[in-house]
Parts: C-alpha cells; sequence; structure tokens
C-alpha cells in the first residue's frame, strides 16, 4: 500500500534547513525525514509477514554482541540501566550474557529464510476511558483474558494506567476492523485512509509457539532464585524463633480473643515462596513477550468519554504543531472537539514544521519582521505625506502598538495604517499629539527617506508615544533602532551594540544638544531618526505643534542621502545626546520609554517594567517556552515530563555563571500519558559506549550505521532495524518508532533483568493503638481497601499482607488452607521477628475470602485497643523481613510519635517557637528510618507514609523512610471521624488513586546527557546509587524530580545537547519495560539569549527544591535568603545584558516577567515562611512534597489559581464532549483584584475554594448554590457543596470545576467560604502577594528587587 | 645512648604518619572510584566509615606525644588540621555508627569533591610531614647522642 503520504518527509522543514545544520538531524541525506510521525499505512488485511524470523538466525543475533560487548567492554560494564540485584549492592552489572537465544531475532528480509513468519500488526488500543480519573484503571482490567494465550485478542497491558500504554495483540490472520471504534484512536493500515492517531503497531511479532520457546529457558531459572532467597530467610527467622519470644495467636473468626501458644509452623515458609513465583514465571512468556508486538497504542480518548482527560499527558510529537503551541495547562488539547485528528497529529510529523513557527509564536514572529519591514518602508515613501496630514486618523493604530507588545510585527506589513503614532500614550497628551503626526509620516516614509528612516525601527517608532519621557531613555531605542536595519536578521541581542560601534555622522550631534536642553524635544528626536536634523532646530517642539509636522515632511526628502548613513546617525545621536543631562533625563522620566518597548517587541527582546506592569500574570495560563531546535520537525519531549530550566543550553561554564541562573532538569517520568507508544524488539538499539537509546535527535550515517547525540560514537544498526514494519519497508531506519518518537517504552528482553520480574507485593501497616483507633480512619482504610481490591494493579500473582502495631506487633495469617483469619502478637519489639511469614503475605486471589474478612473485621478487632505506645519501628523492621525475600510495597498509616522498640521518637517541637524566623529541628533525630530506608531500597522495597496525627509526630524524621526508598509521603494532620468530618473525603479520594494508580516495582533511573554536562544533585525520593542512577523501588505516576546539572566541559562546535532519561521498571504485570525520555536543547554561547529563553516556571521548580535542600543544610533565613538572591541573579545578569537599560525601572524580559511573583510566593509558602505559625510537620512534609512534587503540581502549590466564577460565560470557553467548559482568566492573588460583588474559585491543588463576597448577587447565588441570598448560605459548606442545578451558571461552574478536577491526581474537596465567616482564613492565607506579618507584599518586594539590583 | 623523649615522639610521629598517608591514598581511591561508578556508596560509606575515627586518633596520638616533649613547633604544624578534625565530626551528619560519610548525601556533587579535595590536601600534608618527621628525627637523635 502506498502509504506514506503520512511519512513523507517533513516536508517543509528538512528542505529549509539543510544547509544549517544538516548532519544533526536524524534525517539522513535524503531526508527520509519522514514525518516524524506518520502512521504508516498498513493493509489490515495484509498482515502476513513480510519479515522473517529466523528460528536459527543466521547470525547470532546482535543482541547477543551487544550483550556481551556491554560487559567487556567498557568503562561502563552495566548497561546504564539494569535491574539492581535484591541484595542491591553490586548488581548494576547487566546480565544480558545469559540466554540469548537466536530465535529472537528478526532477520533480515530474506525469504529464503522462512522458518516462522511475523505479522506486523497495529495494535488498536480499547478505548479504555471511562468518565473519571479514578476508575479508568478499572476498565481496562483484563482479568478476564486468558493471559497464557499469546494470540489472544486482548492482552492489555498495565490495564491500571489509565489508558496510557496497551499492547493489543490481534490473531495474525484476523481481519478484525479496528478502525470502527477507534479510529479516531488507532492508526492502522495503510489501507486506511485515515491514518489513524498516532499510533500504529509495529509489530515485528514472532508466532505465538516461538515466542514462548524463548522465553521458557529464562523462565526456568527463576524459581530457584526465589527459594534461595526464600530459604535464607526463612532459616533466619526459625533462628530468631528459637530465642524463644512470646507468640500469641488469636483467632479473629469470632472476633472473641483466645491466646493459646501457637506453635507457628515456619518451615512450610518455602513453598508458599516458590508457589507464588513459579506460577509468575508462567505467566510471564505471554504477557510479556506478546510476540514482539510494537504497539504504538497511543490512546486518545474517544470523544466520548469525557472524563477524564489530563491536558498535559499529550505527548509533543503527536500533538499538531499548531495545538502544541496553544497547549497550556488548561486547555488539554484532547480535549478539543477539533481534535479528532489525533491521528493526525501523528502523521502531522511534517507538521511539526508549522510548529516551530508556531510556538514560537510571538518571538519569532517579532524577529522577523523587522527584515520585512525594511521593504515595505521603501513602497511607503508616498504615505508619510499623507501621514502628516491625517494624524488623527494615525493614531488608533499606534495604541495598540505601543501598549501591545505584538504590534511591531504587524507594522511592518502595515506602515501606512501602523504607521502612525498613538493617541493613547501615557505622557502627556498635548505634547504626544504632535509626536504622534511626525511619527506617522516616518514610518510611512520609512523606505525612501532612507537616511533618516532608513532604520524601520522608526516605524518602531509607535513607541514615540512615550516620547513625552525623557530624551535620554528615548535615546537608547533609536540606537538600536538604526543597527537593525542592517542586521535585522540577527538576534535581539546583537541589535543594542552595534549603535555603539557606529558612530560617524556628526551632523545630528550638533542639533542634538541643543535640543537636549529642552527636553520635551528630546524625546522627539529618538523616535524618527530622521527627524533631527529638522528636530534638532525645533528645540521648541517641546510643544510639539504644527512645526513639527512640517518637519518630518520636509525632513523625510532630505533623508535620501544614504539609508546606511541613518544607523550610524542615530547612534551618534544618543552618544552625542548624551551628557550629563541624560541621566538627569531618565531620572524623572523614570525609564518609561514606550519607543524601546516597541522597538523590543519588534525584535523579540521586548521588556517588561515589573514595577510599571502589576498584571504580569497571564489570564489564559503561562506557556511553557519551547526549545527552538534547528531541526524544527523534529519533535521535543513535552514540557509536561521533561523540562530544563534553560530552554538553551550555555556553551561554557563561564556563560552559565554569567546567567547566574539554577540549571537543571525537572522530570516527571512516569506520568499517566495518553499516548505513549510501546516497542518490543528483539534489540534494543544503544549507544555501545555511553550505552544511550537511540532517539531522534541521532545522525544517521549512511544505511548501517548511526552516530550517538550524547557522546558521538558511531554505532553500527542492528539489520532489525533496517526494516520498519509499519510500512514495511526495508533500509528506512528513521521511520522506526524509536526515532520518531522522544517519548517510548521499550519492552525489555531477558537481559535487563537480574531475576525474574517480581510480583506485585502490597504490604500494609497500620497503627492500631488507641489515638489511631479514635480517629475512625482504619474503618476508612479498610472501606476503601475493600472496595478498591478488584482495582489494585497486578496480576494472578499479586501478593498482599497486613501488619498492625500499637505498643506490640500483630500479624494476620492467611493461608490458603486457613478458614480464618488468625492474628499473631509479637510482644518482643526490641528484636522483632516473624512468625510463619508464607501465610503472612498471601496471593490475593487465592486468598480473597481472607481477605476480605479481615478487611471487615479489623477495625472492630481493635476496637477497644487501650495501647496508647506505638511500636513503629519494630512493625517496621518486621515489615522489611516479610517482604525482603520480594521487594514491593510498603504502605504505613501512623498517627502517633513511635515511642518503644527501635525508632522510638521524642517529641521536639517547641510549640512556642512556630513562628519563629529559624526553626530547629528540621534534620533527622535519628538515623534509624533513614538505614531501614536504604535496607528496603537494596530490596526492591519502598515504604510510603501517611501520616494522620493530630500531634507532633517528627516527620523530619519519618519521612526519611520514604525518601530514600523512593516512597511517597502524604500527610492528613487532623483526620478524624467524627470531630473533622471535612477532613475524610480528601483522605478517602487520595487513598482511592493511592490503591489503584499505575505502579512500577524494581526500578531505576538513569539520566544521561551530552557529554561535557554533569548531574550534579538530585531532588525527589530515591537513592541515588552512582552519579547518574537513581535507585527506585516502586515508581508511582504522581512522583517527580529534579536534577541540578553542570557544565565540566564546553560545549564548542556541538550544536544540541541532550538529556535522556531512561526508566526501567517492572510493570505491576509483570512486565520489564524500559520508558525513555529525551530532550533536545540548543547549545547558545550568548548569555543574555540564555536569560532571555530560561524557563521561568523550571526556575522556580528547581529553585523550590534547592532551597528545601540549604533549609536542611543551613538554615531556613538563608533558604529565604537564597531563593531571593537567586531572583536578583537573574534580573541583575538580564540587565548587564542589555545595552541601555532603563533607570528606576526593574526590567524583566517576557519570560522572566513571573519570577519575582513566584519566588515571593515560594517564601511565603509553608515550607519556607517565617513569622507566621507553623507546625513543624506541616513544614517539613512542604518541604517533602516540594522536592517530590511533579512541576505542574508544585506550581499550583505555590501558587495557586484563582478565578473569577461571578461571570462565567461560555466566551472563549472550551468544548469538550458536548460540555461547555468556561475559561475565566486567572486573578493574582491579592485582595484587591476581589471585586466586592464577586465570587471567587481558588485551585490550591488540595482543595478547591470558593470564596463569595458579600456583594454578590442574590441571583448568582441562587442559580449556583440552590439557596436564596447570601445571608443564608449555610456555613461552612463542604459536603455537596456545588449543587448541580438546572441553570446556566450552575452547569458552567459544575463544568470547570470538573475540569479543574480532571487535571488532579485526585478529586479535591469542594469548599464554599463566605466572606464574614472566620473560616474565610482558608481562602485569605493564600492571597500571597498581599502584605502579611512579616512579609513583603508583590510592590514592596519588587521595590527591594529594584534596589538589590545593581 | 639513650634518646629523648622528643625523638621517641618523632619516631612515633614516623611510622605512624606513614599510615595516615596510606589512609588518605586509600580514601581518595574510594571517592573515585564512587565518582566513576564502581562503587555503591552504601558499601563505600561502610568501609570508609570505620576508618576515620582511628585516622584521628592516630593523629591526635602523636600529637600529644609532641606536647609532652616540648616539640610546639611540630605541634603548631599539626594544629590547624587537628582543629578541622574536630570540626568535620562535630558537623557530621545523624547517624548512629561512628564514621563521618552517608550514603545518601555522599553522592552529592559538592559532598563528592569536597571529600576528594580533602583526601589531596591532607595526603599532600602527611607527605611534607612525612619528611619534616624524619628531619626532626634525626636532629634530636643527634642532638641527644
Amino acid at each position: 500500500m502506498p502509504a506514506p503520504p503520512m511519512n513523507g518527509p517533513p516536508s517543509g522543514p528538512p528542505p529549509l534547513r539543510p544547509d544549517v545544520r544538516p548532519p544533526l538531524v536524524n534525517g539522513q541525506p535524503g531526508p527520509p525525514p519522514g514525518p516524524p510521525a506518520g502512521p504508516p499505512p498498513r493493509p489490515f488485511g495484509a498482515i502476513p509477514s513480510r519479515v522473517n524470523v529466523s528460528g536459527s538466525a543466521p547470525n547470532p543475533s546482535p543482541t547477543t554482541m551487544e550483550a556481551t560487548s556491554l560487559l567487556n567492554g567498557y568503562q561502563r560494564p552495566s548497561p546504564p540501566i539494569n535491574l539492581p540485584a535484591p541484595s542491591g549492592s553490586t548488581s548494576t552489572l547487566n546480565e544480558g550474557h545469559r540466554s540469548h537465544p537466536s530465535q529472537s531475532l528478526i532477520g533480515q528480509e530474506n525469504s529464503s529464510k522462512p522458518s516462522h513468519r511475523v505479522s506486523h500488526r497495529m495494535s488498536p488500543v480499547p478505548p479504555n476511558t471511562s468518565s473519571s480519573y479514578l476508575h479508568a484503571s478499572v476498565n481496562g482490567a483484563p482479568t478476564t483474558v486468558p493471559t497464557t494465550t499469546v494470540s489472544s485478542k486482548t492482552s492489555v497491558s498495565e490495564p491500571q494506567s489509565i489508558s496510557s500504554d496497551r499492547t493489543v495483540k490481534l490473531p495474525p490472520n484476523s481481519g478484525i476492523n479496528v478502525n470502527g471504534t477507534f479510529q479516531g484512536n488507532i492508526s492502522v493500515s495503510s489501507s486506511v485512509p485515515t491514518p489513524v492517531s498516532g499510533h500504529y503497531s509495529v509489530a515485528a511479532s514472532r508466532a505465538p509457539q516461538a515466542v514462548n520457546t524463548p522465553t521458557t529457558p529464562a523462565v526456568s531459572g527463576v524459581p530457584k532464585t526465589y527459594n534461595s532467597q526464600v530459604a535464607g530467610t526463612s532459616a533466619h527467622l526459625q533462628a530468631s524463633h528459637s530465642s524463644g519470644s512470646q507468640l500469641v495467636s488469636t483467632s479473629m473468626s469470632n472476633s472473641s480473643r483466645t491466646v493459646p501458644p501457637s506453635p507457628v509452623n515456619v518451615s512450610s515458609a518455602l513453598q508458599g515462596h516458590t508457589v507464588g513465583s513459579q506460577p509468575s514465571t508462567r505467566h510471564l512468556p505471554p504477557s510479556v513477550r506478546p510476540p514482539s508486538t510494537v504497539a504504538h497504542g497511543s490512546q486518545f480518548k474517544p470523544p466520548g468519554a469525557g472524563a477524564y482527560a489530563p491536558p498535559s499527558a499529550v505527548g509533543p510529537s503527536l500533538v499538531s504543531p499548531s495545538l502544541q503551541a496553544s497547549i497550556s495547562p488548561l486547555q488539554p488539547p484532547f480535549r478539543s472537539p477539533a481534535q479528532p485528528g489525533p491521528p493526525q497529529t501523528k502523521t502531522m510529523g511534517p507538521p511539526v514544521a508549522m510548529v516551530s513557527t508556531l510556538p514560537v509564536g510571538s518571538t519569532q514572529m517579532q524577529v522577523r519582521p523587522p527584515t520585512s519591514m525594511g521593504p515595505p518602508a521603501t513602497t511607503m515613501g508616498p504615505s508619510p505625506t499623507t501621514v502628516g496630514l491625517l494624524p488623527n486618523s494615525v493614531r488608533p493604530p499606534l495604541p495598540t502598538m505601543g501598549s501591545v507588545g505584538p504590534p511591531p510585527p504587524a507594522m511592518g506589513p502595515l506602515p501606512p495604517s501602523m504607521g502612525p503614532p498613538q493617541p493613547s500614550m501615557r505622557p502627556p497628551p498635548p505634547s504626544m499629539g504632535p509626536p504622534l503626526p511626525s511619527m506617522g509620516p516616518p514610518l510611512p516614509s520609512m523606505g525612501p527617506p532612507p537616511p533618516s528612516m532608513g532604520p524601520p525601527p522608526p516605524s518602531m517608532g509607535p513607541p514615540p508615544p512615550s516620547m513625552g519621557p525623557p530624551p535620554p531613555s528615548m535615546g537608547p531605542p533609536p540606537t538600536s533602532m538604526g543597527p537593525p536595519p542592517t542586521s535585522m536578521g540577527p538576534p535581539p541581542t546583537a541589535v543594542g551594540y552595534p549603535p555603539l560601534s557606529v558612530g560617524s555622522p556628526l551632523p545630528p550631534v550638533g542639533p542634538l544638544p541643543t535640543s537636549m536642553s529642552v527636553p520635551p524635544s528630546m524625546g522627539f528626536p529618538p523616535t524618527s531618526a530622521g527627524y533631527k536634523p529638522s528636530v534638532g532646530p525645533p528645540p521648541t517642539g517641546s510643544t510639539m505643534t504644527g512645526p513639527h509636522h512640517g518637519l518630518p515632511k520636509g525632513h523625510v526628502q532630505q533623508p535620501l542621502p544614504g539609508q546606511e548613513m541613518m544607523p550610524p546617525y542615530q547612534g551618534q545621536h544618543q552618544y552625542t545626546g548624551g551628557p550629563a543631562n541624560m541621566t538627569q533625563l531618565s531620572q524623572e522620566l523614570g525609564g518609561l520609554s514606550v519607543t524601546r518597548d516597541g522597538w523590543n517587541k519588534g525584535w523579540g527582546t521586548h521588556q517588561i517594567d515589573l514595577l510599571q506592569n502589576r498584571q504580569v500574570l497571564p489570564p489564559g495560563g503561562v506557556v511553557p517556552p519551547k526549545p527552538l531546535l534547528a531541526q524544527e520537525y523534529l519533535p521535543n519531549c513535552s514540557p509536561d515530563v521533561f523540562r530544563c530550566t534553560l530552554t538553551k543550553v550555555p556553551e561554557t561554564k563561564t556563560v552559565l555563571q554569567k546567567s547566574r541562573l539554577p540549571f537543571g532538569l525537572l522530570i516527571h517520568p512516569f506520568r499517566d500519558l495518553e499516548h505513549l507508544p510501546v516497542v518490543s524488539c528483539n534489540t534494543i538499539v544503544r549507544c555501545r559506549s555511553c550505552r544511550t537509546y537511540i532517539n531522534p535527535y541521532v545522525v544517521f550515517k549512511g544505511e548501517r550505521r548511526w552516530e550517538c547525540n550524547l557522546c558521538f560514537r558511531v554505532n553500527e544498526l542492528p539489520e532489525e532495524f533496517q526494516y520498519d514494519p509499519v510500512s514495511k519497508t526495508y533500509g528506512e531506519p528513521s521511520r522506526r518508532p524509536e526515532v520518531k518518537e522522544t517519548t517510548i517504552e521499550f519492552i525489555a528482553p531477558q537481559e535487563y533483568m537480574l531475576r525474574p520480574p517480581q510480583p506485585a507485593t502490597y504490604l500494609w501497616v497500620l497503627d492500631v493503638s488507641r489515638q489511631a483507633v479514635d480517629t475512625g480512619y482504619l474503618k476508612v482504610v479498610c472501606d476503601t481497601l475493600l472496595t478498591h481490591l478488584d482495582k489494585i494493579p497486578g496480576d494472578r500473582r499479586t501478593m498482599i499482607g497486613f501488619i498492625t502495631f500499637s505498643s506490640n506487633v500483630q500479624f494476620y495469617l492467611m493461608g490458603e488452607d486457613q478458614r480464618h483469619v488468625q492474628m499473631l502478637e509479637v510482644g518482643e519489639v526490641d528484636d522483632v521477628f516473624v512468625p510463619n511469614p508464607d501465610d503472612l503475605l498471601v496471593n490475593l486471589e487465592q486468598s480473597r475470602t481472607l481477605v476480605e474478612e479481615l478487611l471487615a473485621m479489623l477495625p472492630e478487632a481493635h476496637g477497644n485497643s487501650y495501647h496508647t505506645q506505638s511500636a513503629l519501628g519494630s512493625a517496621l523492621q518486621a515489615a522489611y523481613k516479610l517482604l525482603s525475600p520480594i521487594g514491593g510495597r510498603i504502605t504505613v498509616m501512623t498517627t502517633t510519635l513511635p515511642t518503644v522498640g527501635p525508632g522510638a521518637l521524642k517529641p521536639r517541637e517547641d510549640p512556642n517557637q512556630r513562628a519563629g524566623k529559624d526553626i530547629q529541628n528540621m534534620g533527622p533525630a535519628t538515623d534509624f528510618y533513614k538505614k531501614l530506608a536504604l535496607d528496603c531500597s537494596g530490596q526492591q522495597i519502598a515504604v510510603d507514609l501517611f501520616a494522620l496525627n493530630s500531634h507532633y509526630v517528627d516527620m523530619a524524621t519519618l519521612t526519611g523512610m520514604s525518601k530514600f526508598s523512593g516512597g511517597c509521603i502524604h500527610h492528613f494532620p487532623n483526620l478524624h471521624l467524627a470531630r473533622n468530618p471535612t477532613s475524610v473525603t480528601p483522605f478517602v479520594n487520595c487513598l482511592t488513586r493511592y490503591i489503584t494508580r499505575k505502579i512500577g516495582f524494581e526500578a531505576v533511573m538513569r539520566i544521561r546527557a551530552t557529554r561535557g554536562l554533569t548531574i550534579t544533585n538530585f531532588h525527589g525520593n530515591f537513592f541515588v546509587r552512582s552519579t547518574d542512577l537513581l535507585s527506585l523501588p516502586n515508581i508511582n505516576p504522581d512522583a517527580g524530580f529534579g536534577m541540578q546539572v553542570s557544565i565540566e566541559e564546553s560545549l564548542h562546535n556541538i550544536r544540541t545537547a541532550c538529556f535522556q532519561a531512561a526508566l526501567l521498571y517492572t510493570s505491576s504485570r509483570g512486565e520489564r519495560r524500559i520508558r525513555v525520555h529525551t530532550l533536545c536543547l540548543p547549545v547558545c554561547p550568548n548569555q543574555h539569549e540564555i536569560v532571555t529563553s530560561a524557563d521561568q516556571e523550571a526556575v522556580v521548580g528547581l529553585l523550590c527544591k534547592m532551597g528545601v535542600d540549604r533549609c536542611l543544610s543551613s538554615s531556613l533565613s538563608d533558604a529565604r535568603d537564597a531563593l531571593v538572591n537567586a531572583c536578583i541573579d537573574a534580573l541583575t545578569a538580564y540587565k548587564m545584558g542589555l545595552s541601555n537599560p532603563a533607570h528606576g525601572a526593574l526590567e524583566a524580559p517576557p519570560g522572566f516577567q513571573l519570577l519575582p511573583l513566584f519566588v515571593l510566593a515560594v517564601v511565603k509558602c509553608i515550607a519556607f515562611r517565617g513569622g507566621l505559625s507553623t507546625k513543624l510537620d506541616d513544614r517539613m512534609f512542604a518541604m517533602c512534597e516540594l522536592k517530590s512534587m511533579p512541576l505542574k503540581h508544585l506550581l499550583t502549590f505555590v501558587y495557586p489559581d484563582l478565578y473569577p466564577i461571578h461571570l462565567l460565560s461560555e466566551k472563549g470557553a472550551l468544548h469538550i464532549d458536548d460540555q461547555v467548559i468556561p475559561q475565566p482568566g486567572r486573578l493574582h492573588l491579592s485582595a484587591e483584584r476581589l471585586e466586592r460583588a464577586g465570587a471567587y474559585l481558588m485551585d490550591n491543588g488540595n482543595a478547591i475554594l470558593i470564596y463569595i463576597r458579600s456583594g454578590v448577587s442574590s441571583a448568582w447565588v441562587e442559580a449556583t448554590l440552590g439557596v436564596p441570598s447570601y445571608a443564608v448560605i449555610p456555613q461552612p459548606l463542604y459536603e455537596d457543596a456545588l449543587p448541580a442545578l438546572d441553570t446556566t451558571e450552575s452547569n458552567l461552574l459544575c463544568n470547570f470545576v470538573m475540569h479543574l478536577q480532571r487535571n488532579k491526581p485526585y478529586h479535591a474537596p469542594v469548599v464554599v467560604l463566605k466572606e464574614d465567616n472566620p473560616a474565610r482564613m482558608l481562602f485569605i492565607q493564600y492571597l500571597v502577594d498581599d502584605r502579611t506579618e512579616g512579609s513583603h507584599s508583590y510592590v514592596e518586594f519588587l521595590q527591594y528587587l529594584k534596589t538589590q539590583i545593581k | 645512648m639513650a634518646f629523648s623523649l622528643a625523638a621517641l615522639s618523632y619516631i612515633f610521629a614516623l611510622i605512624i604518619d606513614a599510615f595516615l598517608i596510606f589512609f588518605a591514598i586509600f580514601h581518595i581511591i574510594a571517592f573515585d572510584e564512587l565518582k566513576t561508578d564502581y562503587k555503591n556508596p552504601i558499601d563505600q560509606c561502610n568501609s570508609l566509615n570505620p576508618l576515620v575515627l582511628p585516622e584521628y586518633g592516630l593523629h591526635i596520638f602523636f600529637n600529644i606525644l609532641f606536647l609532652v616533649s616540648g616539640e610546639f613547633f611540630s605541634f603548631i604544624l599539626n594544629l590547624p588540621i587537628i582543629l578541622y578534625h574536630i570540626h568535620r565530626y562535630r558537623n557530621r551528619p545523624v547517624m548512629s555508627g561512628p564514621g563521618l560519610y552517608d550514603p545518601t548525601s555522599i553522592m552529592n556533587h559538592e559532598v563528592l569533591s569536597q571529600c576528594q579535595r580533602e583526601g589531596w590536601i591532607k595526603l599532600a600534608f602527611y607527605l611534607m610531614a612525612f619528611f619534616y618527621y624524619l628531619y626532626g628525627m634525626i636532629v634530636s637523635l643527634i642532638s641527644s647522642g
């Protein structure tokens, strides 16, 4: 089938820039730069193979070669990522050498060896769309699917993942028409006209039989390892057991306690484990090897499925350029109705080209205009005169120019209309008036009066309107103006300087001085260089009346002398004009220079005076800057997944230091993705030297070789890679999904396993002390768990166990052969041992009834507990022992400070010091929990902590157990079922999400960077096992990480720098997978460019993490100072890059305008604030959150979103699934933004607060809340805060709230607060722009910054 | 001829200093291994931590000898390093066992490079001190003889 329409090379881009950077692109000489994405067309019917899998591969397989080479060869014997050995330490070595069934290789496409036929098929992804985030996982559950049959039609992998990755295999010969339902989602075959969505499944699949064989050998080895491990532990157990401790077994069946000394049979332990493991191995092959099918299973949410659509989830590459550009956190591209095209997106590949232009959007546009300006100017010639005459008509256009950034570009094209100055100029209208007219002329005349106008900049003139202000400031602009014409193309930075060097024309000088004396007139000159001559004399111009008008015209004609002259002219002009008066004037006028603004906007370098511009928060949400690559058609990693604080990488260390910005990465590696291509192949192509995975940024050297983009080694391309299973073409490696997608998942072959993939294993450690029972949390947990037992991610091997603790530790026997659950109580907490391990951790499926029984009776069984002590440390040790042979997840719920046994703590917080400047005791009190976490980490166990305390529990110490074991931390202060019912809903929501979300086990993540760049520090929850390897016993979709990067070697001669994060994990279904994200950034030697292109959100995110480190290593006040200094440094660095910074202004590039705002918010956030009484636990928890939250949530946490909701309308609303979702603009968090008759919604990540002011209209209240007026709104209103009424307002509001909820990991409670209720403080405390006790308001903060910036 | 206490202290210092040099070399190698991914930080810390106190103890031991024997100049030469050791140990991370190095923070670039620098500086100091002690020993032996 002729497919390739979609595959066609990104037509536009490649050709365009061949000369720029030919080699870097993966494009081959004959740029197959095929659109990165098009799903290659494939006839569905024609499944049969074109590729032969040779049972006896002619060449022993690239894979083996690779593997061996790894071992022998390189400095890094270990593949970057491999499964950490259970024992933890040195296990990094790759075990690749064992087993490489040669059959696994896919032979070249020679039909002569048709041993096994491989069919490449599309794998349609079942649209797993459930209406709610939480439930999404349920749908996918393929419980019904027999895993064992490879040919089964639907083996869904990772059901629990929302919709992310699914591999569905079709029977080889099935002519199933997948298109029917999924059309939108899946791109299947070439025969299908619509290049369906981005995925196609490239299946290099072997026949089922073939599949099984290779895997089995490996499998057989498994049981042994397990056995040995188990044996070890059991022996250990026995020993400890014999030591004689009290062992009490209680039969829980009738909730009456009997205490017969029950002999524990330890010997049986082994069997239990082996049994568990064996089945697993059996299942493995089928599920794992779905005949190597590459399923590009991207799942676009079917239109019908409304419920969730994480906005950002879209892979960058998939989104059509235009969409991408518009994507903002608030607007998930997918939801837009227009999107039908997900498929197209992929095929769009080429569109990328579009992307390049679009995203760049404003900046690029702006830059270009000037060039275009030139020509128009010439034609303009005639107009000037007319302009002069019609000053009034002219004015209108200018205003837009001056005030609105964009205009400059537009200006070019529309000289006639635009040219004119703006009337609205702030400065004295009267004086302005004149300038305008004069201004007008310049523009039009631009072309003709080359001399004066020469520089299009004059057109820029619009700024002149601001003229009013001091000439000095004005002066600068012109200078910059001058050069532009010539250098138009070049970047803004260059603009500033040129003028200086230019210094020839003296003529203008003369006049200028004179004009200088008269400030008013000064203003003018700058605007239009051309004027000067005439202007010079007109000092009178101060009044700027008729004469001026006349002047321009006359002057215009004179200019002709030479365009080139002009630039110098202007430069000169400034120079001379600059005398002493300049500074004085500039000070007087406060640096309000519209001229410069206009000019800089034209060049994409306009700056914003933060002191003048109070509204800096873009109403539509902040759009992350997009790295500008020379190869515009290449995709880049989604900013939601992988982001760098600088979108241009400094070339040398010096440049980085000069830019004074933190250089680092923020990554959210295991994010729930809507589209995730999954590839299964025999050989994962990697660089032999640095082990980088092949990615879109490698350079192909001929047909058979590729150059690594990180270490620049030239590697061989395996034969298999030549074949593109999708299009069934040979010799076009650039069509493979690996080189088209920046985020991709591989199904890892055998050599990535050091042991068979572990089963999903969950161990719950619950607090049953008196305080805990009082809160009633136990019931909540048991009920929630019971409800979602089916949705726990896992397969048939899934294991579960429970341990409870108070002043001693209780275990629950749930062996298959038992009829009732038995409780064993171990009182010896100082040296805890685990009785009967094999019946404590049981197979969920086999012991299902017992587990349910336990959950049902657990709350009552401890209902009358009177133990007030907590032996948390002992319980953890027991949990560790229980889980260490397998690995898995320990979930700890605690409500009190551990007081007995190992790990006992003492209260350290002094309530009187809560508001102090410096807080003590932020470090751990003991290293018990940290050591435990390290042990756990070595055994692939993660500890997740839920702190449900109402009193101090020393989070600083306890969190150690999660921080270093890759766990997560949740904090629900004052949870109480009866006394604080409002706290329960969030807890349940969180717990539900926690139980059902996707999970990866025994994971490691390695970050590689281009040679010369080194990762220095890591932030998040994990253990750093070597310089670039993070050990993550568990990985969850809500974990984010940060890294700091340093430049060790200069990046000379390198155009782009790349970062690659590879996450190797075991899915809950026992598959070993590797998720690879690659980010590519241009390298830039210019400090100013680096500063202006920084990503403010990422910078803030990284600063938070660094600030937390500083807190712990130094002190809180130190950290606060460091944060503020970072902000000062960044703005200073920017100012240094300006050719002529305005005096008295606090200037920031548009990409940085939010930095002070956010930094102030960070300083005031719970983690860093001083002056306000903050519980130590809350503070420590907030710090942990800052360290481990993904960027998007972190920003919401730091600077909540505030929206006005009393005016919701359909204007600009999103339409998704027939729902109208209004998009109110974001507001600054300041009381001054709150109208008296308004209602506001604040989304702070954990809760949605609706704040209703007293003046709100009764009609609105009635329409949304269903009560007649403001006065009768009940308070506080939590449950059912927003009734779904049949009114437009209510509809809009509910839709909007739902929309916000969908973007959260779990639903946040909605709280309605009235202005006159004390509970309003919940809302008021987040107004961080306002002044609070002991902290600056935003304006004060800006003033402070200004004084600090030299 | 019986040699003086000063000579004795120099002899001890000479022998102990040789050990210290080995400690320093081991230290440098250990951190280099960490940097190049050869070793797991937990293992490395476990092997380094037990050596910290012996090293400090040995160093302080012969300095006390210097003090007792009246070799004040030698003592003052060593004073900065003694103070550094005390400072270092007082500010060590929270840990239950002896030692300085925490596997969770040791991989931080700053910590790593700081430790490595410390190793090199100590090595240089001990080496130079070795020859100084040799000289001191000979001088004191001659003078006493």
